[in-house]
This record gives structure tokens, C-alpha cells and sequence, in this order.
């Protein structure tokens, strides 16, 4: 791992091995980035660590799955997460290596609250991701994803759980 | 931060004492103490997050995984939980309305605490 550079004080660049124990480190470079302006509460901070760890661990993911049969080394590709800090917003960019992927071709999931629900562990991930940030894009690369994340300071209001976003919305996969 | 995890026994019911961070990275310990209690036949389980600093999608399936597995041998599975700040996590993704959320140990394994979970 290649230690945060900064450039104008409100960038900051983290290369990160694809391995599941770098997340705790993405959250923490995350939480220091958005403590320094006071924009940003400390739920809002809550909300910046929690998507970046959504989308960490998605990165990590798909470069553990592996392209075809050949398993991604996680030293040699690394995942990039490039935080810019501007105009009172904080965007962040969280770039695989991992084949790309479908955001739309994305398995749809029952209602949270259907008991069918309890068959699908996963697919929570990039719905919470669209909840708790204000702009989420995936930008496909030429062997993987970024996934573009933009917050504003204010906490947004609650929107429609998880549940019914699913309804027009699928997630799993990735998520 | 590490997952710690502490496991006791309150009559029928196991409490597992979770703190920490349940990631990626932890989460798999916690899969793996869930599966450990319902393979030793013990299919009442309480986790209590109150020293849980952080959980993100990963945790919360291992948590709707250790649900579905006791259910499927009749047991009854809770959440303790008071902190906001985690408390928002199952909030936001509906989970709240899955999961039996406590606000301690005690409520939680109450005979009362029965009508846990969504209607099978």
C-alpha cells in the first residue's frame, strides 16, 4: 500500500492492495479526510465511511472473483480510491480491476421485508450507496469499474428503504 | 480494528457479544460463530452490537444469514442494539423491519419478545 499524497490540500490518492483488511484502512482515510472541514458532521462522516466501504469492498470483490479463470493478483492490480475535497462537497473515485461489471444487469432481490428476502445475503451494498451519497455513477475502464461517489455535507433525508428501491431497481451481484 | 466476539450462555439462549468493526474483512468470524452454535443445537441467538462501532453490508448479511439458519429449526433470533449511529444502518435499508431489535439482552430473551421478526 503507497502512502495518501495530497496535492493543493484537497486531494488525496490511496493505493490499496485488493484484500479485504484495506477497507478498515479506506474507511479511516475517508473519516480523517472529511474530519478536517467542518461542513461535515460526524454523521455525515458516518454515512462518507460507510459507502466508501460498500464500494471498497465491491472493488475488492470483483478483483477477487478474478477475470475468467485467471485470479487477479491483488499486489500487482491494485484498487485506487482518489478523494477530491472542492466547492464544499468531497467526491470520491474507487477504481477496479475486476472485469467491469452491469450495474443494470444487476439480479433483482424480493422486498426486504418478503421472507424470501433471507435467500439473498448480499445486494445491499450499492442501493445503500445510492441512499447515502448525493451522485453515484460506474464508469466501466478497460479492465474494471470506477465507481464515482459525490456528498454533500448535509445529511439527505431518509429515502425509501431498501425494499422498495429494489422494485424498480435490482441489486446483488456487486452490491 | 479487530472483531471481538464473546459468547455466553443465558438458558436456551447463546448472546454473542459483537465489538468492533463487522466488515469484509471480520464479518466471515461472525458467519462462522453463528454456524458454530446452530451446529452445537443451539437455535436461540442474541448478538448484541452495543459495541459494535461499525457495520456496513457485508455484516448485515451474515446477520440475515444467522437469522434465516435458526429459523429453519424453529429457533428465535434477536439484535441488541442502541446506538444511533448503527441503528441508522438497519434503518436505512428497511432491515429494522426484519430483524428483532432490542434494546438488551434481557428484552431481548423475555418470554414476551416472542413476536419477533416478519410474519413467516
Amino acid at each position: 500500500m503507497t502512502a495518501p499524497t495530497a496535492a493543493a490540500g484537497d486531494v488525496v490518492e490511496l493505493e490499496l492492495p485488493a484484500r479485504p483488511e484495506v477497507v478498515s484502512v479506506a474507511r479511516l482515510v475517508i473519516g480523517a479526510l472529511v474530519a478536517a472541514d467542518p461542513l461535515f458532521d460526524e454523521e455525515r462522516s458516518a454515512d462518507l465511511r460507510l459507502a466508501i466501504s460498500e464500494a471498497c469492498t465491491n472493488a475488492i470483490q470483483a478483483e477477487m472473483k478474478g477475470r475468467g479463470d485467471a485470479p487477479v493478483d491483488p499486489d500487482a492490480e491494485p484498487i485506487m480510491m482518489r478523494c477530491v475535497l472542492a466547492d464544499g462537497q468531497i467526491e470520491v473515485a474507487i477504481t477496479d480491476h475486476g472485469g467491469g461489471f452491469d450495474p443494470a444487469g444487476l439480479e433483482a432481490h424480493p422486498e426486504v421485508t418478503s421472507p424470501d428476502r433471507l435467500n439473498y445475503e448480499g445486494g445491499l451494498g450499492i442501493p445503500l450507496i445510492k441512499m447515502l451519497a448525493d451522485h453515484l455513477e460506474f464508469q466501466p475502464t478497460g479492465d474494471g469499474t470506477t465507481v464515482v461517489m459525490r456528498f454533500e455535507p448535509r445529511t439527505p433525508g431518509l429515502r425509501p428503504v431498501i425494499g422498495s428501491v429494489n422494485g424498480n431497481e435490482p441489486a446483488s451481484g456487486e452490491g | 480494528m479487530d472483531l471481538r466476539l464473546e459468547v455466553s450462555e443465558r438458558g436456551e439462549w447463546s448472546v454473542v457479544e459483537a465489538g468492533g468493526e463487522i466488515d469484509v474483512a471480520t464479518a466471515p468470524r461472525l458467519r462462522e460463530q453463528l454456524i458454530a452454535l446452530v451446529n452445537d443445537q443451539r437455535y436461540h441467538i442474541v448478538v448484541s452490537l452495543e459495541a459494535v462501532d461499525f457495520i456496513d453490508s457485508t455484516g448485515l448479511g451474515v446477520l440475515i444469514s444467522g437469522l434465516k439458519r435458526v429459523r429453519t429449526h424453529g429457533g428465535r433470533f434477536a439484535l441488541v442494539c442502541t446506538e444511533p449511529r448503527i441503528l441508522k444502518v438497519f434503518e436505512i435499508t428497511g432491515l429494522l423491519a426484519v430483524f428483532n431489535v432490542c434494546s438488551s439482552v434481557d428484552e431481548a430473551i423475555a418470554p414476551e419478545a416472542e413476536a419477533d421478526e416478519v410474519a413467516p
